[in-house]
């Protein structure tokens, strides 16, 4: 938290002036009482009605005093805390944009939303709160037993006590309530765990029947949380009768001795008064103090998380060459790569070896966790190899610059992520500078264009947050397009025509191999027929390679490719 | 308002506690007022050295005592009551909503996003809860606490009470303006922060597309525009807002230093003591907070009809057609199936099936092809009676299935679908479905035959693991598995399977092709099929493509017709 504080150095005058002010206001309303005992001891017991006048009027002075002061304290706290969580999360933004893939792996990107978001906002307001309240809070409790103490010291040990007890009370029941909030929000997850599930299978329930069963059985659940809400309810309510009583309590033992007190001419009916007000203005604060100290733990912890965050540094260090436009070897080669993420035990690639030139197409084939995506993270160096070599025209691919390898690859992800805004804009990310003309022929060898010009508007289409008004099929395509937009030397698909029906598919792999610049193309698939016409099929299991050639090499001598193809193809299809 | 009756219906079940709730609010509320009373009067007593008067100062100091004790159990009753009362009508609330969901028709819920329902019956009526409690408490009390306050200030002084009563809208006024005002800068700061949550939300959770294809600069840019924004709208609603506090303590204050000039000058006439000074004053400082309290009561209170009317929407939301009243349950289905000029569409305005006729005798195997999005499902939709046809009929033994209990109707199918669905609970929870007169050997038994058996025993606590929502850590094929083996359990005379297409790596997909054949053995079976070996074996294979079944027939018919399944097959299956 505390490097995060930094942000707010911009604004020290503000960070600085809000909490002043609060005083001053503060200070003001603690001369109140005071005020109220002259008038008493001095204007009614001499009936000295322009002295009553008079006080009457330093009054309204302190009333608007207090007010002009806490305005400005707000503003300036407002404009702290706003303008540092804007300096905070731009940074965080900017930061988090940097990260590696391995880093993104490491800490989800839920976690990294949450932090911007959630996290972000409850520092803005602990922030907000602390600079308007923090100071002011206990400052008006120990003001008004300092001032109870120039009134009477012995009146004042009351004050000491009473706020003793009340701050015991006050926070023992928060601290008592803090956990068992805990547990009924764990408890109303349950039950929303219990209606998502609802939903989510309510043709399987439906299927089985069990309409009733999950009535009753939410029935159960739904009284737990009522009868758990009910019982923390009764026990933090306990706060306002319990403070009520302790502070009036105190009252009556201050009227009590204060009554002796004058009786013995040692104090006067005025500092009686003054004194009874005091007592009342204690309560309101301490609640607020506590309240606000819940609130600051909680941005404190986010803010720990924050700085977590804005601390990690991006893991890979690049090289100073350029990519070589007019190189005619082998765009990309492994030698001998393993690759283990993190702390895993074991590699999720091992002893992988392999290279290909420019327009020749690579399939690469296996089931779920064999190590496809991997491997084909590894030529846009989205990760670096643990171990081994990987060369990109000829030199190692981590003595490129930043952006030198990665410009000239088109990749399609497996999952189809679209973006707000057009489909045009959605489209130049792959290259800004294209034409719409050069839009369209990727449209085209993307088998989309009938996608975009179903849409109104055509290019000028909207496409909504992740792009959920497209279907699936719809997406992957324009996913497609996007890369190849970029014209790329080196194009990946990763399983992205698993949307698509077989025979666009087909047209898919036969138009791009049509295209002019001839790019090197990485096919990842878990279908046969997606790769079964490439020069070249990796077939992966479990990390490592279990055979490579064409298809008909890989059915001979090829004992895992052959059980893939005969699982979907059938016996004896071998020939086909 | 029709809202607020609906509330009511729902509260009006606990009119015993409300009714407890009003008196001790009046009792708390009345006595909490007495208290300064007593001070005053105490004050009274003390006028000054040697003219003390102890005895009376005991005697009302003990009424105090007792006074304060009154006041504070009855508060924390109307508290715990005001809780009971509000937790139960949220509990009500919430079952009525639940109960709801299981007679919604699927067209609902296939239109409507689940989230959406979920934050309705969770979220809505949490907020629901915190203004019916809100209300409950300072609603009434604040309103007995004016009056009250009101009328002993006129009994004490009526001259006093005027000029609070005068001065009171001021504060009112300014309360309202700020909160006016301030709730619009507010929706500008929500909709800002909207917008930029929204971005990080579609770029943060893309982040690797964004830095495949090296997006960081312009996000920077877009981002610290909306940041910009965001800022200024922020800075204005926040400070805006917090004036509230400062501008009411302000008249509040205002008020105190009129009632202290006021009363002093009529204190000096003698019509009024120091210590009724002090009651004054003391009633000074409080009477504006529950003007303030209720003004955010009623806030409060309107978010919370809105969300209660968001919940009651979907309460009263049309279910699904009951049951007959002389719905039948059909003994020992053999399995015939005949459809007869059906047509169905789930927008009326956009043709979907038009005369579908088809008869799947017992044992008969039906096959389902066609491209992904062509609405092979639909087909199961309408034989579970998920969806009604809209014209023609589907007959179980000659029975149309609108004629048959629809518990009856769906136990008589076995389902696989491809969206595998286990829930939060243990293996054999998952497997059992809440049926009963199965013991652990027949659950045993029936992972075995689906090949379930070998991963559950490596699991921790073997048919005993819990597992998550959603099947947690368990892979998607291993879960699919889960899935065949609740219907492997005791499979009825039909059944309906959905082969998976991908995530499945080839050895657990053989597994999983030999237990769906193992069941189809001697059973009426509607497999969506993306298998040749499948597709081959089946007595009738439908082909679909954009909603429509265009072709019907066995393998051999559908090749020498050379239509759209012969190209279809052609692509898939020859390359």
């Amino acid at each position: 938290m505390k490097k995060l504080l930094r942000y707010l150095s911009e604004y020290k005058l503000e960070a600085f002036l809000g909490p002043l002010f609060k005083l001053l206001e503060a200070s003001f309303e603690l001369i109140v009482p005071l005020v109220v005992a002259a008038i008493i001891d001095n204007g009614i017991v001499r009936s000295d009605k322009p002295y009553i006048f008079k006080m009457s009027l330093v009054l309204v002075l302190l009333a608007l005093v207090g007010f002009t002061c806490s305005v400005i304290a707000q503003y300036f706290a407002a404009k702290a805390a706003t303008h540092f969580a804007k300096g905070v999360k731009r940074d965080l933004f900017a930061n988090i944009q940097e990260l590696s893939y391995e880093q993104i792996d490491r800490l989800g990107t839920t976690t990294l939303i949450t932090r911007m978001t959630s996290d972000m906002n409850q520092v803005q307001q602990g922030i907000n709160l602390s600079l308007r309240l923090l100071l002011r809070s206990p400052f008006v409790v120990f003001g008004a037993m300092v001032m109870a103490f120039t009134i009477d010291f012995g009146q004042a040990m009351i004050f000491l006590v009473t706020i003793v007890i009340l701050s015991i009370v006050v926070f023992g029941i928060m601290l008592w309530g803090i956990p068992r909030y805990k547990q009924v929000q764990a408890m109303l997850d349950k039950v929303l765990g219990l209606t998502r599930e609802n939903l989510s299978g309510v043709r399987v329930i439906r299927a089985f029947g069990r309409e009733e069963d999950e009535v009753s059985a939410f029935k159960q659940q739904n009284d737990a949380l009522t009868k758990l809400q009910e019982y923390v309810g009764r026990i933090s309510s306990l706060m306002n009768p319990l403070t009520y009583v302790i502070l009036n309590f105190a009252v009556i033992v201050l009227l009590y001795t204060g009554a002796s007190k004058v009786n013995t001419g040692a104090l006067t009916t005025g500092s009686v008064v003054a004194l009874y007000n005091y007592m009342s203005q204690i309560l309101v604060e301490l609640i607020k103090l506590a309240s606000l100290i819940i609130t600051i733990t909680r941005a404190v912890a986010c803010g720990n998380r924050i700085q977590l965050m804005l601390e990690e540094k991006p893991s890979m260090a690049y090289g100073d060459l350029d990519n070589d436009l007019d190189y005619n070897g082998e765009l990309i080669s492994f030698e001998n790569v393993c690759m283990r993420y993190g702390d895993d035990i074991e590699d999720s690639l091992s002893g992988v070896s392999f290279s290909a030139k420019k327009g020749e197409s690579v399939g690469i084939i296996g089931g779920t966790g064999s190590g496809k995506t991997t491997l084909i993270n590894l030529i846009p160096r989205f990760y670096d190899a643990t171990s081994g070599t990987i060369r990109f025209k000829g030199k190692n691919i981590k003595d490129y610059k930043k952006e030198a390898v990665l410009s000239t690859i088109g990749v399609v992800p497996q999952k189809a992520a679209l973006f707000k805004g057009s489909i045009r804009d959605n489209l130049k990310w792959g290259n800004y500078n294209a034409t719409d003309d050069e839009l369209w022929d990727a449209l085209k060898t993307a088998q989309a264009v009938e996608v975009v010009k179903e849409k109104k508007g055509e290019l000028d289409a909207q496409v909504t947050q992740g792009g959920r008004n497209f279907s699936g099929g719809q997406k992957q395509r324009l996913t497609i397009a996007r890369a190849l937009a970029k014209k790329p030397e080196i194009l990946i698909l990763d399983d992205s025509s698993s949307a698509l029906d077989n025979m666009t598919d087909k047209n898919l792999r036969e138009a791009i191999k049509t295209l002019p610049y001839e790019p090197l193309t990485f096919i990842v698939s878990q279908r046969a027929s997606s790769v079964i016409s490439c020069d070249k099929i990796i077939v992966l299991d479990d990390g490592e390679v279990m055979g490579m050639g064409t298809h008909d090499e890989l059915l001979k001598n090829c004992e895992t490719y052959r059980e893939i193809y005969e699982s979907q193809f059938g016996e004896g299809k071998k020939d086909a | 308002m029709r809202e607020l009756k609906r509330v009511l219906k729902y509260v009006s079940k606990y009119r015993i506690l409300i009714l407890a709730s009003m008196v001790f609010a009046i009792i708390s509320a009345l006595s909490a007022l007495y208290v300064p009373i007593i001070a005053g009067n105490v004050v009274d007593c003390i006028v000054g050295k040697d003219n003390v008067d102890f005895t009376k100062i005991i005697m009302l100091l003990s009424r105090m005592a007792v006074v304060i004790i009154v006041t504070a159990i009855c508060q924390w009753f109307m508290y715990g009551v005001n809780n009971r009362i509000t937790f139960r009508v949220v509990r009500d609330v919430r079952n009525d909503a639940f109960k709801k969901l299981q007679i919604l028709p699927f067209e609902f819920l296939d239109s409507n996003p689940q989230g959406g329902i979920v934050s309705k019956i969770i979220a809505d009526v949490d907020q629901f809860a915190d203004g019916l409690l809100m209300g409950f408490t300072q609603l009434f009390t604040g309103i007995v606490t004016i009056a009250g306050t009101l009328i002993f200030m006129f009994v004490l002084c009526w001259q006093i009470a005027v000029l609070v009563v005068v001065l009171t809208p001021a504060s009112l006024f300014i309360a309202r303006f700020i909160a006016g005002r301030s709730y619009k800068l507010f929706k500008a700061q929500s909709e800002a922060r909207a917008e930029q949550t929204a971005l990080i939300d579609e770029m943060v959770g893309s982040l690797k597309v964004v830095k495949a294809f090296s997006h960081e600069d312009e996000n920077r840019e877009v981002f610290d525009d909306i940041n910009e924004r965001l800022t200024i709208t922020s800075l204005k609603a926040t400070f805006f807002s917090s004036l509230t506090n400062p501008s009411t303590r302000f008249i509040n204050n205002i008020v105190y230093a009129a009632v202290a000039l006021v009363g002093a000058f009529v204190s000096i006439g003698g019509v009024m003591s120091v210590g009724e000074l002090t009651i004054f004053l003391s009633y000074a400082t409080q009477y504006t907070k529950p003007f303030n309290e209720i003004s955010g009561v009623v806030t409060e209170l309107q978010n919370a009809l809105a969300c209660a009317r968001r919940v009651f929407d979907l309460i009263d939301e049309k279910p699904q057609i009951p049951d007959k009243e002389d719905a039948v349950t059909l003994e020992n289905v053999k399995g015939d199936i005949d459809i007869k000029n059906v047509r169905f569409s789930y927008d009326k305005d956009r043709e979907l099936i038009t005369n579908l006729n088809l008869s799947a005798k017992e044992g008969q195997r039906i096959a389902i092809v066609g491209p992904t999005g062509s609405g092979k499902t639909t087909i199961i939709n309408l034989l579970m009676r998920f969806y009604d046809v809209d014209d023609g009929s589907i007959k179980l033994e000659g029975t149309d299935i609108r004629d048959i209990t629809r518990k009856n109707l769906r136990n008589s199918f076995g389902m696989v679908l491809q969206e595998t669905w286990l829930r939060s609970g243990t293996i054999k929870e998952n497997i059992l479905m809440g049926r009963s007169g199965f013991t652990d050997e027949d659950v045993i038994e029936a992972a075995k035959k689906s090949h379930a058996h070998s991963f559950i025993r490596k699991l921790p606590n073997g048919y005993d693991t819990v597992i998550g929502e959603d099947g947690g850590v368990l892979s998607q094929g291993q879960k699919q598995l889960l899935c065949i083996t609740r219907v492997m359990l005791d499979v009825p005379a039909m059944l309906i399977l959905d082969e998976a297409t991908s995530s499945i790596d080839t050895r657990t997909e053989i597994k999983i092709q030999n237990a769906f054949k193992q069941m189809m053995n001697g059973r009426t079976s509607f497999v969506v099929a993306h298998r040749l070996s499948t597709i081959k074996e089946a007595d009738v294979i439908l082909v679909m493509n954009e909603g429509h079944i265009i072709e019907q027939g066995s393998h051999k018919e559908l090749l020498e017709k050379g239509g759209f399944y012969s190209k279809l097959y052609m692509s898939q299956f020859a390359s």
